[in-house]
């Protein structure tokens, strides 16, 4: 069956110069026994390794000049999108962002890492949650994606919601903090990382995933594939296009630096350890 | 005010955590519902019941609703969210997969780890790993929130609320329970733990593990791990404390072969009394800890748990 796929391709690929690589791709596509495309949402966050600064007056964190990057559940996601296409389960990868004009580069990360196209959703707002799902929703509708998979958590605000808040808006079963993944025919079988350990779930498709750290480990993007990324497709929309109201009703008032912990004695042995911990902070 | 607590379960049982969320909810104040949905869950229901500060537990034992999967859970709290000002659920797995569903269904934001109160409206928050707290001011007609069990202490159980059914059910043909594989264990909870022995890269292998039992033992700890132990197969994905992991507080947290990265700090740095046991005097774990031994784990921790 693989070989056959392979011969197909060989065989297009000879055709592309005159049929047009899209009318090609799309006889390949009915020749796959299930085309199916993934749709990835990607978030640029903080790079995991800052330690963030609180503004002097308060009134948020300090970004400026502060290293950005692809949040690393989104990597995931990203990674686990590009190898369903490389098993061949999936026929097209499609990376999606909201946010700042900037926001291109992990569109451009998530292209360079083996996605075939892009949407930026633009908007300065700080866009929560709920409105970056209502916009996925809308992407969803458009795009009509077998599979959609998310970051369990953004490292920036860890809110943790907007896949299963997609999955209540577009109606669509949701497998949170997945560690595996396998779709099986019409349905796919997530394997989650609950409280209690491990737990299997069966969803039809087309479903909504979101990764956990032990789904898979990214991939770092070639160099070449970083070129080849700079020409792949990214359209850019606005919240307006979709009609969706990006502010919500959730405002921030402050934001402090929590209590700092001071480092304590380095103590020389186990019985001064005990000790101290005896006599002196009287947990023992 | 009115205020609805999802009611965490653990193997049918009532979890710990519930009576945290329940302290969350009565510094909001108001009435105070909990909602436990289930199969099989009367007991759960009668614990929850002499839960301190609750007027009424409503129970929803039905087939669909066994293992609390997403869909049906959602579509339950949809329907009976009408009756309340707030609803709140423990930033347990259970909580952050259901209450996200129930605050995009009603069109409004949810707010996750809630770990203070001000007032009705305005909470606190972490962001970015805890290295910042928000006050957020909520204006929705419903407030929907996670909470941060360790931010609240657990009321008493000297209650005794009404019980009563609710005969809602759900259809849910999208989503399926194929199997769980639970970790035993005879130890307390790691997010209710008094004492939690974590173990880090540094442990070297899952069968080194053993030289935190016989100490957890003595102290009746919980034992927990970094990400990079659990990454490297030492340990189950449930023992990994940190940002994106379990959220601990407890009384005493001994760090050994773990460095600091803050991502686990997110999880420990709010327990009482910090222990780092470590090999190198720079890791950063050293900058959190109250007491720091610099050595190598493998002499420490039998001598250790031979002089408790
Ligand atoms: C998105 C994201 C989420 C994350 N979430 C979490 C999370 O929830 N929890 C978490 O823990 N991490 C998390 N991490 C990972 C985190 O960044 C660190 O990589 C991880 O905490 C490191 O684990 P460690 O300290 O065990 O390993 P290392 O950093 O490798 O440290 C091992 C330590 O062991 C010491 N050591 C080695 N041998 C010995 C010996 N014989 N005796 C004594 N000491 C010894 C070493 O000196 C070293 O300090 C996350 C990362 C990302 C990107
Ligand atoms: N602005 C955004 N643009 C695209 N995807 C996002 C955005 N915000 C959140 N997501 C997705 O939702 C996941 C969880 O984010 P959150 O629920 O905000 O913690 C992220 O890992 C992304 O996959």
């Amino acid at each position: 069956m693989l070989r056959l796929k392979i011969f197909f391709k060989q065989f297009l690929a000879a055709g592309i110069r005159r049929a047009g690589a899209l009318q090609v791709n799309g006889f390949y596509y009915q020749l796959s026994e299930e085309p199916m495309k993934v749709l990835v949402a990607v978030k640029r966050v903080i790079d995991y390794n800052v330690k963030i600064r609180v503004k002097a007056d308060h009134s948020d964190v300090d970004l400026t000049n502060v290293k950005m990057a692809m949040n690393p559940f989104c990597e995931i996601a990203v990674e686990e999108a590009v190898r369903l296409k490389e098993k061949g389960v999936a026929t097209e990868v499609v990376a999606v962002t909201v946010g700042p004009k900037a926001a291109q580069e992990q569109l451009r990360t998530a292209l360079a890492l083996g996605a075939d196209r892009a949407i930026h959703i633009e908007t300065d707002e700080r866009a929560e949650s709920l409105a970056v799902a209502k916009l996925l929703a809308k992407v969803v509708e458009e795009e009509q994606p077998g599979l959609v998979i998310l970051g369990k958590q953004a490292i920036d605000t860890d809110n943790n919601q907007t896949g299963q808040m997609l999955a209540a808006l577009t109606g669509l079963p949701q497998g949170t903090f997945a560690s595996e993944v396998a779709v099986d025919g019409d349905k796919v079988n997530v394997t989650r990382e609950i409280d209690g350990g491990l737990q299997t779930i069966a969803l039809a498709l087309p479903a909504i995933v979101t990764t956990d750290l032990r789904l898979n480990e990214p991939r770092y993007a070639k160099l070449p594939d970083i070129m080849k990324a700079k020409k792949k497709p990214l359209d850019v929309k606005t919240p307006a296009d979709y009609g969706v109201e990006v502010a919500s009703k959730v405002s921030l008032l402050k934001v402090e630096s929590p209590a700092e912990r001071k480092g304590g004695v380095k103590v020389a042995s186990v019985d001064e350890l005990i000790d101290k911990l005896k006599n002196e902070a009287k947990v023992l | 005010m009115s205020i609805l607590v999802l009611a965490d379960l653990h193997e049918g049982q009532l979890a710990g955590a519930t009576a945290h969320v329940v302290a969350a909810a009565q510094a909001i104040g108001g009435d105070i519902d909990i909602l436990v949905a289930g199969e099989g869950v009367q007991a759960a229901a009668e614990a929850a019941a002499k839960l301190d500060g609750v007027s009424k537990v409503r129970v929803a034992d039905n087939a669909v609703y066994a293992h609390q999967l997403a869909e049906p859970m959602g579509a339950l709290l949809v329907e009976l969210a009408g009756d309340y000002t707030h609803v709140l659920a423990s930033a347990s797995t259970t909580g952050k997969n259901v209450l996200p569903r129930l605050a995009a269904l009603k069109d409004v934001s949810q707010l996750s780890d809630v770990l203070g109160v001000e007032s009705a409206d305005t909470f606190l928050r972490p962001i970015y790993a805890g290295n910042a707290i928000a006050t957020v001011k909520s204006d929705d007609t419903l407030k929907v929130i996670t909470i941060r069990t360790t931010g609240f202490d657990a009321v008493d159980a000297n209650g005794s609320a009404t019980i009563e059914t609710v005969d809602v059910v759900v259809e849910n043909s999208q989503s399926s329970f194929v199997k769980e594989e639970l970790a035993k264990s005879d130890r307390p909870e790691l997010g209710g733990a008094k004492v939690v022995i974590s173990g880090g890269r540094g442990m070297g292998n899952g069968e080194n593990f053993k030289l935190l039992d016989g100490i957890a033992d003595k102290l009746g700890a919980a034992i927990g791990a970094s990400r990079a132990a659990v990454d490297a197969g030492f340990v189950p994905n449930d023992m990994q404390v940190g940002q994106t992991g379990k959220i601990v507080a407890p009384d005493l947290y001994i760090a050994v072969g773990i460095s600091g990265a803050i991502q686990h700090l997110a999880g420990m740095k709010d327990s009482k009394v910090i222990v780092a046991i470590n090999k190198d005097d720079e890791a950063p774990i050293f900058q959190v800890a109250d007491y720091g031994l610099v050595g190598d784990l493998f002499e420490i921790l039998p001598e250790l748990e031979s002089k408790l």
